[in-house]
This record gives C-alpha cells, sequence and structure tokens, in this order.
C-alpha cells in the first residue's frame, strides 16, 4: 500500500498555502495603514479552499459552488452560492478623510486569526507525521 | 516564501516609520529656530508614503496575486506650505530691520500626533515582523 504525502496531509498543505498567502495581504495593508488612497484587501478562505480543493472553476474567478440534485428532474443549481476567490477589498467601517480603509485593530486581528490557524494546521500535521512515524517504528 | 515576503514588507513599513518618525524628531526640534528672512525660515516637512507595486512574479497563486502591494515606500518628503509666523522681537540678533523674525510654521500639536501615530505603526509592524517569524520558525520544526 502507497501513501502518497499528498494524500497524508489532505488539504492541510493547501490550507498552509492559502494561510501564508493571507498573512502576506494583512502584512501589507498594516504595512500601508499610513498611505493615504491605499486600500485594504483581504482573501476569502473559504472560497479559496473549496476552489484547490475542487477546480470547476467559472469565469472571472468566480466559483461557483453547486448543489446536489437526488432526481434527474432537479434543475441544476448553478444558479446557486458564488463565492469569490478574487482578492478582494475590505467594506471600511469608519472612511478616513485621506481615502485609506486601513482598520489596524481590524486588521491585527484578522492577523492573529490567521497566525493561529497556521498554527493549528501544523499542528494537524505533525500529528499525522507523528502517526506515520508511531506506524514504521511499530511501537 | 510568502512568510518571507510578509517579513520584507513589515520591514519596508519599519523604515518608512521610522523615516517618518525623524522628520517629526526635526520638525519638533526646529519649531522654535528663528530666522531674519523668510527663504531661510525652517519649513515643517511631511513625508509622503506610497504603495510599492507588485511585481508579477509567478506565485503559486497565479494571477491572483498580481496587482497587490508589496510594502510602503517613502516616495517623497514635502515642506508645508503653511504660512511662516512673524513676530516683533528687535532686541533679537536675528531681527530684520524692522525688528521681525520668522518662525517656522510647525504645528506643535500636529507632529505629536503624528509622533504617536508614527510609533504605534512602528510597533504593530514589529509583532507582524515576530508573528511571520515565529510562524515560519515553526513550520521548519514541523514533524517533531
Amino acid at each position: 500500500m502507497a501513501i502518497g504525502m499528498d494524500r497524508v496531509f489532505g488539504m492541510q498543505e493547501q490550507a498552509l498555502l492559502i494561510r501564508s498567502k493571507r498573512a502576506e495581504i494583512l502584512a501589507n495593508n498594516l504595512a500601508n495603514a499610513d498611505t493615504p488612497g491605499f486600500k485594504a484587501r483581504d482573501i476569502d478562505f473559504k472560497a479559496m479552499m473549496a476552489q484547490l480543493a475542487g477546480p470547476a472553476q467559472g469565469q472571472f474567478g468566480l466559483q461557483r459552488i453547486a448543489l446536489r440534485g437526488t432526481d434527474p428532474r432537479h434543475f441544476s443549481s448553478m444558479s446557486g452560492v458564488v463565492a469569490n476567490t478574487e482578492v478582494l477589498y475590505r467594506q471600511p467601517m469608519q472612511p478616513s478623510l485621506d481615502g485609506n480603509t486601513v482598520d489596524s485593530q481590524r486588521e491585527h486581528s484578522a492577523f492573529a486569526e490567521n497566525a493561529m490557524g497556521y498554527m493549528t494546521t501544523l499542528r494537524f500535521m505533525t500529528g499525522r507525521i507523528q502517526g506515520l512515524m508511531k506506524a514504521i517504528r511499530g511501537q | 516564501m510568502s512568510l518571507l515576503s510578509a517579513m520584507d514588507i513589515a520591514s519596508s513599513s519599519l523604515s518608512a516609520e521610522s523615516y517618518r518618525l525623524n522628520l517629526t524628531a526635526s520638525n519638533l526640534a526646529n519649531a522654535n529656530s528663528v530666522s531674519s528672512s523668510i527663504n531661510r525660515t525652517y519649513r515643517g516637512r511631511h513625508p509622503v508614503f506610497t504603495t510599492i507595486s507588485a511585481n508579477p512574479d509567478a506565485t503559486a497563486f497565479g494571477d491572483v496575486m498580481d496587482g497587490l502591494g508589496r510594502g510602503v515606500r517613502l516616495a517623497a518628503v514635502v515642506e508645508s506650505a503653511a504660512p511662516l509666523r512673524k513676530e516683533y522681537h528687535p532686541e533679537n540678533p536675528l531681527a530684520n530691520k524692522e525688528g521681525y523674525v520668522f518662525l517656522p510654521n510647525v504645528n506643535t500639536i500636529e507632529e505629536m500626533a503624528n509622533m504617536i501615530s508614527a510609533s504605534r505603526s512602528y510597533s504593530s509592524n514589529i509583532e507582524v515582523f515576530n508573528s511571520a517569524k515565529q510562524m515560519l520558525l515553526r513550520t521548519l520544526t514541523l514533524g517533531q
């Protein structure tokens, strides 16, 4: 029985990639907290994961999540939920005079949450590796 | 590796904010430097920040990451155009023939607010840098 490394980690590997990208985007938001006219950006983590999990991508970077039909007479649900996999603009809570939409506190909490998610993913991967090592050693 | 570029971004902001703090220090230090002519009077200096535009190198995400910034940089330093203060001090050795001296157009309160903003931004970027560093270090010890 061969175990591919991608199957060992499952989606964790991709989750790690998206998390690190998101860290970069949020770092850029925080770096430009004082740049006039800068618009804060972020990605929809869920939509990105869905895109990487199943590349049934529609046009314009829009991901269409199809509902499952249990009967051949059911309509196709391609008009269902639309998730965006592009890098989005943040909706400002308090617009500032210079056109900057970075809310430091919000970006900070998003960054911390993202770092937490990254660490969690790492922890899961470590668990998998340790499980495999245990199986190899047979102890 | 995007965590390394997150650290790059944070450090670009660190240097920009420290330059801003430098300008604030210069403005505050010269807030009372008098001069005898309008042309030779110190004027308040302010930084202009711009986003470093992205280099479209191939990333794992392809086009998704294009058009995103890669940190912040100091584009220019502009001198304040606010009018200078003119005061009557005939006893001052720098006073002109009419007995007036010119004072810089530095707004001390504005500079203090600038200073607080710069130092807050600086420390928040240090936090980002440290978080990214921790994330990287933890990645290196994966599986242990």
